[in-house]
């Protein structure tokens, strides 16, 4: 790709971007939300058109007009996103679009055959029959991989494809990787995580403001660098430091004996003023569930939840709201945002009771005041408060929600992947921002998959295993290692 | 397409543009029939029935969901009114006041029942309501006999053909729901909710929204306005039949809410808009009567407009997403 360039009204999303991507290796891309990777790879993979610049593959330059133009031209796109229907089975998805027919029928048999034979050249198996709702995310993401496959890409495009995985998983997909390079694919590699580049990336180039910063072999370029290329200025301490929990701070959440089964039994834990609590695990340990069930998202089989003192009866997430929890989910778009109001809208959603006068009618005027107070507060980067939500970039988003839930007087925050998918700069934000709350006398439950994030973000860690509790650790007692020892039950 | 009209159009005003050249050519064709107060306020009237199930309509849509059961509720609540009414030992106020509240807790009771199923189970609201359609259909032949139940009290006649300051007595129903909806809509908590509930349900429940009242709601509202109609019909007719609103009026209701840029998917939607809609198909309606087009045309011309304007909006979104 050599001097591509893409305005958008009022923006400059590109500007003479070039990059090169050999044959048999993997590529990193790297950057902050909004420096231009997801429309460079929209672009690639005809989703978009550029305004300038020329792509060339093996030598010839090549027009993508389309995503049909891209997949004859052996682009894949594995987006973070799966594009999969969830009502078809593994077979039926990795041929979507593909299906051998014969005299005008589906060819059941040659079908099978041509999925296996994918599944056997990439050394993977899947349960073909299997409904895509039905595989975990791992298995998903392996139909997608699949799926570009068995239409012979030979040009992968991974968008942060390790977000949603176990390490476990991450290793299987790193072995797959390797040897899709071996057979001589070339991967761009997306990836917000700095500590698997150098286990994954031959090169990695870092994109700023739609401009390439900088390209360099991955051995050459250690992570302290490719942060410092990607904001623009050293990001010395990544996490804030945290005060101390005061000896003396009173019991804010105290949760006894929360069962839901079969997802999680028998959670007894307390969270004190000033204190973050770390829920560590693999994924599908049941540490989504704990908050859910806290907060009222799904009821739970047993259990009592104390707060300041007074038990509270959660029954729904109003009753949780009323009893003063904020709970920040993972999934923004689908569980966080109306992605169809504006940020002004979304953020007094909750807490609308606020702005209503005398006659119960809304006051316009009041809603605005606090909504550009908060886009104030949290730098949200927004043209104005009556901007659709859909509009703004994952960071920015992010801080509507929160913006939501600070409207409120909450003692207790459950923040679940408070920084999944954004960019370092608002990572850090939001980090300031939990530090704030906990100034204020707040208690903060946090999930996060994130090691270095539970490590350097939590007072206390607890590690959830099967749907259950089963280590403790204190900040200082906390290695990444013991960690994930207990949350795989690797060692006692 | 230059700027000039690229801005016109994108602000509705081609849409008023073409609509002023077009009644005014029919107007000349109509010898000047068409645009006098006159017509307008009859053709007012006409709409003022579809308008008042496009405003309950609305609000279901909005949520993402629809009710089928509205005009069979028209002949419904006509038939029980029309029954209440001869049966009630008042005359004057009392006796109209009583009726309506009757009608109006026969059509809540309806849009409650319609809900039901939709919020305990999270059955499709097209089947519910669907059902709800059949029933009440039914059950306006048996309160009914099949026959038209004559109203004895002339009092309903004089409301129902009546005028205040020259407006006929529908239209001002028209206006008060309409203004009411709107406010309800646009500046009330409920409104804003039933918005966020179309938009995304899991994020307004989070929100500690009480997403099944709400929903509740809307088909209380649409089932109360389908009442309010099945009143008005009865009053001018003096009687309550079991035919009243089962032909066309379920799907021009939902054809003046689509033409007034709610959006079917949810989460998107204006009450004056619906009020435009029904407007924009009575005086469609209207204009091609006076010029004597076939009335089988008018049904074909109909359709295409309701496609048009459809697919107009939607251009006119996308382009203002991109801008």
């Amino acid at each position: 790709m050599r001097g591509i360039g893409k305005s958008f009204p009022g923006v400059r999303a590109l500007s003479g971007v070039s990059l090169t991507l050999n044959a048999g290796e993997v590529l990193a891309l790297v950057g902050e939300n909004g420096a231009g990777k997801s429309t460079l790879m929209k672009i690639l993979a005809g989703a978009l058109r550029a305004d300038h610049g020329s792509i060339a593959i093996d030598g010839a330059e090549v027009q993508i007009a389309s995503p049909h133009d891209a997949e004859r031209l052996g682009i894949g796109m594995i987006y973070q996103e799966f594009n999969l229907v969830p009502q078809l089975n593994a077979l039926q998805n990795i041929l979507l679009g593909n299906e051998p027919v014969r005299g005008g029928m589906l060819d059941e048999r040659a079908a099978a055959q041509r999925a296996s034979a994918v599944l056997r050249d990439l050394g993977i198996e899947l349960p073909l029959d299997r409904p895509a709702s039905r595989l975990s995310v791992a298995q998903q993401q392996l139909i997608e991989i699949a799926k570009a496959l068995s239409k012979h890409a030979r040009i992968i495009v991974m968008d942060e494809p390790t977000a949603a995985l176990t390490d476990r998983e991450i290793d299987a997909l790193f072995a797959l990787i390797a040897r899709l390079k071996a057979a001589g694919a070339g991967i761009i590699y997306i990836s917000h995580r700095m500590e698997e580049l150098p286990k994954i990336a031959d090169r990695i180039t870092v994109l700023r403001d739609g401009s390439v910063v900088e390209t360099r072999e991955a051995t050459q370029f250690p992570p302290s660098d490719v942060i410092r290329a990607m904001v623009g200025r050293p990001l010395d301490a990544h996490f804030p430091a945290l005060d101390p929990v005061r000896p003396d701070a009173p019991v804010v959440l105290d949760v006894r004996d929360l069962s839901r089964r079969p997802a999680i039994a028998n959670i007894d834990f307390s969270v004190r003023a000033g204190e973050i609590v770390g829920l560590a695990g693999l994924i599908g340990a049941g540490r989504t569930e704990i908050v859910r069930a806290i907060a009222g998202a799904d009821i739970p089989d047993t259990g009592t939840v104390t707060i300041d003192a007074k038990t509270v009866r959660i029954r729904a997430p109003h009753d949780g709201i009323a009893a003063g929890i904020a709970f920040i989910t993972e999934d923004r778009k689908g569980q966080g945002l109306v992605l169809g109001m504006s940020v002004r809208e979304n953020i007094t959603l909750a807490h609308l009771a606020q702005f209503v006068n005398r006659e119960h009618l809304i006051s316009r005027s009041r809603e605005e005041e606090s909504a550009r107070k908060m886009i104030g507060e949290l730098h949200v980067r927004t043209p104005s408060p009556e901007q659709l939500v859909r509009n703004l970039s994952g960071g920015n988003q992010q801080k509507v929600v929160l913006a939501k839930w600070l409207l409120g007087q909450a003692r207790v925050f459950l923040f679940d992947e408070p920084t999944r998918g954004i960019d370092v700069g608002a990572k850090s934000e939001i980090y300031t921002l939990m530090k704030t709350l906990l100034e204020n006398g707040a208690a903060i439950v946090m999930v996060s998959s994130e090691l270095p994030e539970v490590l350097g973000m939590s007072h206390r860690i607890l590690v959830v295993r099967d749907g259950g509790i089963v280590r403790e650790f204190t900040r200082e007692g906390a290695t990444p290692e013991a960690v994930i020892a207990a949350a795989t039950g690797a060692a006692a | 397409m230059s700027a000039i009209l690229k801005n016109l159009w994108l602000r509705n005003t081609v849409l008023v543009i073409v609509v002023a050249i077009f009644m005014t050519i029919v107007n000349m064709a109509a010898k000047g029939q068409f645009l006098n107060p006159r017509n307008l306020v009859t053709v007012l009237e006409q709409i003022s029935y579809n308008c008042i199930l496009g405003v309950g309509q609305t609000f279901v849509i909005i949520t993402a969901g629809i009710d089928l059961s509205i005009g069979s509720l028209v002949a419904l609540t006509g038939v029980v009114m029309a029954q209440v009414a001869n049966h009630l030992p008042f005359d004057g106020a009392p006796l109209v006041l009583i009726t309506l509240l009757a009608g109006l807790a026969v059509g809540a009771a309806a849009g409650w029942i319609n809900a039901l199923p939709v919020v305990k189970l999270n059955l499709p609201p097209f089947i519910t309501t669907f059902a709800m359609l059949e029933v009440t259909l039914g059950l306006s032949y048996i309160f009914s006999g099949g026959q038209p139940v004559a109203v004895n009290n002339a009092i309903f006649s004089s409301i129902g053909t009546g005028s205040i300051f020259g407006l006929p007595v529908p239209v001002i129903w028209m206006v008060v729901v309409v203004a009411i909806a709107s406010v309800l809509l646009t500046r009330t908590r409920f409104g804003r909710y039933v918005v966020a509930l179309g938009g995304n349900e899991e994020a307004a429940r989070l929100a500690g929204i009480a997403t099944a009242r709400v929903k509740t709601m809307v088909y209380v509202i649409s089932g109360m306005c389908a009442a309010i109609v099945g009143f008005l019909y009865m009053a001018r007719f003096s009687s309550g039949s079991p035919d009243t609103g089962t032909h066309d009026e379920l799907l021009e209701a939902i054809a003046a809410v689509v033409v007034g840029g709610t959006s079917l998917m949810g989460g998107q939607g204006s009450i004056l808009g619906t009020f435009f809609g029904a407007l924009l198909i009575g005086l469609l309606y209207n204009a091609m009567n006076l010029i004597h087009v076939d009335s089988y045309l008018q049904k074909v011309v109909l359709g295409v407009v309701i496609l048009l304007a459809v697919v107009l909006d939607e251009l006119r979104k996308r382009y203002l997403a991109k801008a």
